[in-house]
């Protein structure tokens, strides 16, 4: 009876958890579309790769400018 | 090395013009000094990213002056603080990386930006900067100076911050979240095993189930209820009947079995089942967000124009304030935005904008001039006549035929194949009740709502806009922008295509003339004082390319119709025109435009017309024939009858000096004689056509900015795949006619078994979604096999 008991506790407590974790995702999910990350699905893809570019360029050009009186 | 490109914009680059800088060759001074810039300013990785992004930067002289206009600029601002301003600007050049790369990193290049970001689909950049240390005016001529000019017209005033709709992603949203959890607390029941535990909280699964479901069908689904309602309130039956029916039904049947017992309902199948029907919406949804099929006047209206003040002071004024007796100043290729009087001495007005035709018209000081024409050379000044209300344009877009019909006269295929499906069901489902009733009452209602579960049409709806969503995605890829799904319903039907000659099955850009012979100059002085007269489209643009002369006194002109003119000038017999009216024998065996020239009876030499008709219009021509009845409207006069007849298939109907109003008309009358009519013309001179015609399409060589009251958009380098676009719309419906076919089929299994009572909960949740990723997988596969073709 006590083990019963225990077990009900454990599954109610699981499965509210889950669904509490779940909500949390859901509001997450509204929150950020409420925010506009939703509305340029193709721009932040571009984005990313810039990032990395602009620093390994920039000493590039930077020899290029100095070659240029040459 | 013969031909080079231009290393910032990629144009060819002609040798004389030629620029060597940096070891990389220019095409003009332009772009040259966009790429100074960049590399200035350690910007030159923008090369990087793609090859030639760039665009020639335009002169924009005075352009923007009435930026430094705070209650404009005002009006233009997303957010305005006193150490922070936000202003969004639309951009038509964004088209890569590379631009997105630039236009992001525009701080380096303007002290008081803080920020900017792009959105690629809009083609928008926001800025975020400093109004002490740059102001908008500032901005916006860097961007010029860059090649990125933003286009800014009387729409974005007033705009302030849109309101972005995202109810459906919302929906879409919730829909997931339930129909996930749900799934995942069905499993136990799934599997029905039936041991002790499970069973102890069997009903706490349920009712959770329950609970989770409600935001789905209160919420998610809430767009059928309405839709429903409103077909029923019109008497319609429409697919969203049998859908909502289905949903409620489905709704309270479950709850009746768990609160009885009976079993765990159909909640995941439901949840599911809405979450595919909006995510197919969605997909349909997602079209091009640069371009506005609803522009009105507005998006082709300066924002602002210069009014010169009674003491000869220039300022810029916003157009709504311009008043009656307004001395306004307009710069070259600046449009007239009100009606007025000319006071300058002489005017270019060209108003292919409103009439279509092409040639600028020349207006003497005193002439009445009227909105929507565009200055051509020169600075002018002009006197207001009427406010911007109440001026000719904006009296031309408030005429009916304007206005696209909003209520739709057709009906979409999917309204029309569930005007039977509907009924249908209905019958089938009292019918069974009925017969159940007699022999079984709580079978007969098993029976009732097992019928209205399983044949919800949710595969029949979803055929429909995942087909067409994922047709307009690949036409847009190929440069054909449908406004919305219907328009490929329509096409497919089209049975007779109108186009429009100039400007459509002709280019805009004004072809080489080629001399053959040798002119002296006092004969092409004689030349062009005859052609001054001349009205003609081709002496025209002979006129334009010949050299300025001084002006001679013409003693005797006469034109006559289809053949040239002659002319006496200085006691010198000139004609021009065609070889038989000149009289030379040379035969003219290529397509080609001649006009020949003879002084006192003297043969000199030829104008050769480059033709001017768009790539591949014969070809095009000749495959359309085959299928389709062709017209060719035109106005201009009958001057290219002769070459058209030549180049054009023998069956095609050619009609010429059709004013606008006339166009119209010529469509409503094919369509009264029972014909679908596709209209391809260029935007808005032949706006009335293209709104009165079935489908119209209007060819741009600019989709971004001109969208005029049209169905579709066609780059203008895509012309000679119409024949394509048009076999592909037909392949579509194919499509769907065939996923319809194989979504009835799964309807009548699921059918058979619940009529004679056998379904039970497990087929039916297996089914409904079997059937609905089938549907949406078959139709993808589809839709992209056959434009590969």
């Amino acid at each position: 009876m006590l083990t019963q008991i225990r077990g009900m506790s454990v599954i109610y407590l699981l499965i509210s958890i889950s669904i509490i974790v779940a909500i949390a995702f859901l509001y997450a999910f509204l929150r950020a579309v409420k925010t506009g990350q939703y509305d340029d699905d193709y721009t932040p893809s571009v984005r990313m790769l810039f990032d990395d570019e602009l620093i390994k360029s920039e000493p590039k050009t930077k020899t290029k400018e100095e070659q240029k009186p040459i | 090395m013969t031909t080079s490109q231009c290393f910032h914009c990629g144009n060819e680059i002609l040798k004389k013009e030629e620029i060597l800088f940096d070891a990389k060759n220019f095409c003009c001074n332009g772009c040259k000094t966009v790429y100074e810039i960049f590399s200035q300013n350690d910007l030159s990785c923008y090369y990087d990213f793609q090859a030639a992004p760039g665009a020639t930067p335009q002169d924009i002289k005075g352009k923007y002056d009435f930026l430094a206009n705070e209650s404009i600029v005002d009006k233009l601002l997303e957010f305005k603080e006193n150490t922070t301003h936000i202003v969004s600007l639309y951009i038509p050049h964004i088209h890569c990386s590379s631009c997105i790369w630039i236009l992001e990193n525009l701080q380096k290049l303007q002290q008081g930006i803080n920020t900017s970001q792009v959105n690629f689909p809009e083609k928008k950049v926001r800025i975020t900067f400093h109004p002490e240390k740059t102001s908008l005016q500032e901005i916006v001529a860097l961007l010029c100076s860059i090649g990125y000019e933003p286009y800014i017209s009387l729409e974005n005033f007033d705009e302030g911050k849109k309101k972005v709709d995202r109810t459906l992603i919302y929906k879409i949203g919730v829909a997931f979240f339930c129909f996930g959890n749900i799934m995942l607390l069905s499993f136990p029941e799934y599997f029905e095993v039936n041991e002790f535990w499970i069973d102890q909280y069997r009903g706490f699964f349920r009712w959770l189930i329950f609970a989770l479901s409600l935001p789905t069908f209160i919420y998610s689904a809430s767009g059928y209820y309405v839709a429903a309602w409103k077909s029923i309130k019109q008497g319609m039956l429409n697919i969203e009947i049998p859908i909502a029916l289905g949903i409620v039904v489905m709704f309270i049947r479950s709850t009746v079995d768990i609160v009885f017992n009976y079993g765990q309902g159909f909640f995941d199948s439901m949840c599911g089942l809405i979450f595919f029907m909006l995510l197919g919406k969605l997909f349909q949804q997602k079209t091009y967000d640069f371009l506005s099929f609803e522009r009105d006047y507005k998006s082709y209206f300066p924002i602002a124009i210069t009014k010169i003040l009674p003491d000869g002071k220039e300022v810029s004024v916003q157009v709504y304030d311009i008043e009656k007796g307004d001395r306004l100043l307009i710069r070259n290729q600046e449009l007239l935005p009100v009606d007025g009087i000319l006071i300058s001495e002489s005017a270019a007005i060209d108003y292919s904008f409103v009439t279509g035709e092409a040639i600028p018209i020349e207006k003497k000081s005193g002439d009445k001039i009227f909105a929507g024409g565009k200055q051509l050379g020169k600075v002018i000044e002009m006197e207001v006549l009427f406010s911007v209300s109440q001026s000719y344009l904006t009296q031309l877009w408030s005429n009916d035929v304007f206005q696209k019909r909003v209520d739709q006269k057709h009906k979409s295929i999917t309204d029309k194949i569930s005007r039977y499906f509907t009924p249908a069901l209905l019958l089938l489902a009292f019918a069974s009740f009925a017969y159940w009733v007699f022999i079984d009452v709580t079978t007969a209602f098993n029976v009732f709502t097992a019928i209205l579960i399983v044949a919800c049409p949710c595969a029949l709806a979803l055929t429909a806009p995942f087909t067409l969503g994922n047709v307009l995605r690949i036409m847009g890829n190929r440069k054909l922008y449908l406004k919305n799904a219907i328009v490929v319903e329509q096409l497919a039907k089209v049975n007779t295509i109108v186009f429009d000659k100039t400007g459509t099955i002709t280019t805009h850009k004004k072809s080489a003339i080629v001399q053959d012979g040798v002119f002296e100059e006092s004969e092409l002085a004689l030349l062009k004082n005859a052609l001054r007269g001349s009205n003609h489209p081709l002496s025209r643009r002979l006129y334009d390319y010949l050299p300025e002369v001084p002006k001679a006194t013409i003693f005797h002109f006469e034109e006559i119709t289809g053949k040239g003119i002659q002319a006496v000038i200085n006691g010198k017999t000139i004609k021009i025109g065609s070889a038989a009216f000149v009289g030379d024998t040379d035969e003219n065996l290529l397509k080609q435009t001649n006009v020949y020239v003879s002084i006192d009876g003297i043969y000199i030499g030829k104008f050769i017309f480059d033709n001017q008709y768009r790539d591949g219009l014969e070809e095009l021509f000749s495959k359309l024939s085959q299928k389709y009845e062709l017209k060719v409207l035109s106005g201009d006069n009958e001057g290219e009858k002769e070459s058209l007849e030549q180049l054009l298939p023998e069956n095609t109907e050619l009609v010429f000096n059709q004013k606008p109003e006339q166009k119209l008309a010529f469509i409503e009358n094919l369509q009264k004689q029972g014909k679908n009519v596709l209209m391809v013309g260029d935007g808005l001179n032949d706006a009335g056509a293209l709104a009165q015609s079935n489908v119209g399409i209007s060819i741009s060589e600019n989709v971004n900015v001109f969208s005029p009251a049209c169905d579709g958009i066609l780059d203008a380098t895509q012309f000679k795949k119409i024949d394509f676009f048009l076999g592909y719309s037909k392949n579509a419906m194919r499509t769907i006619y065939m996923s319809f076919g194989l979504s009835l089929l799964y309807n009548v299994v699921g059918l058979s078994f619940a009529v004679t009572g056998n379904l039970l909960p497990i087929v039916a949740a297996i089914i409904m979604p079997l059937s609905t990723i089938t549907i949406v997988s078959f139709v993808t596969i589809m839709s992209n096999y056959f434009a590969r073709k």
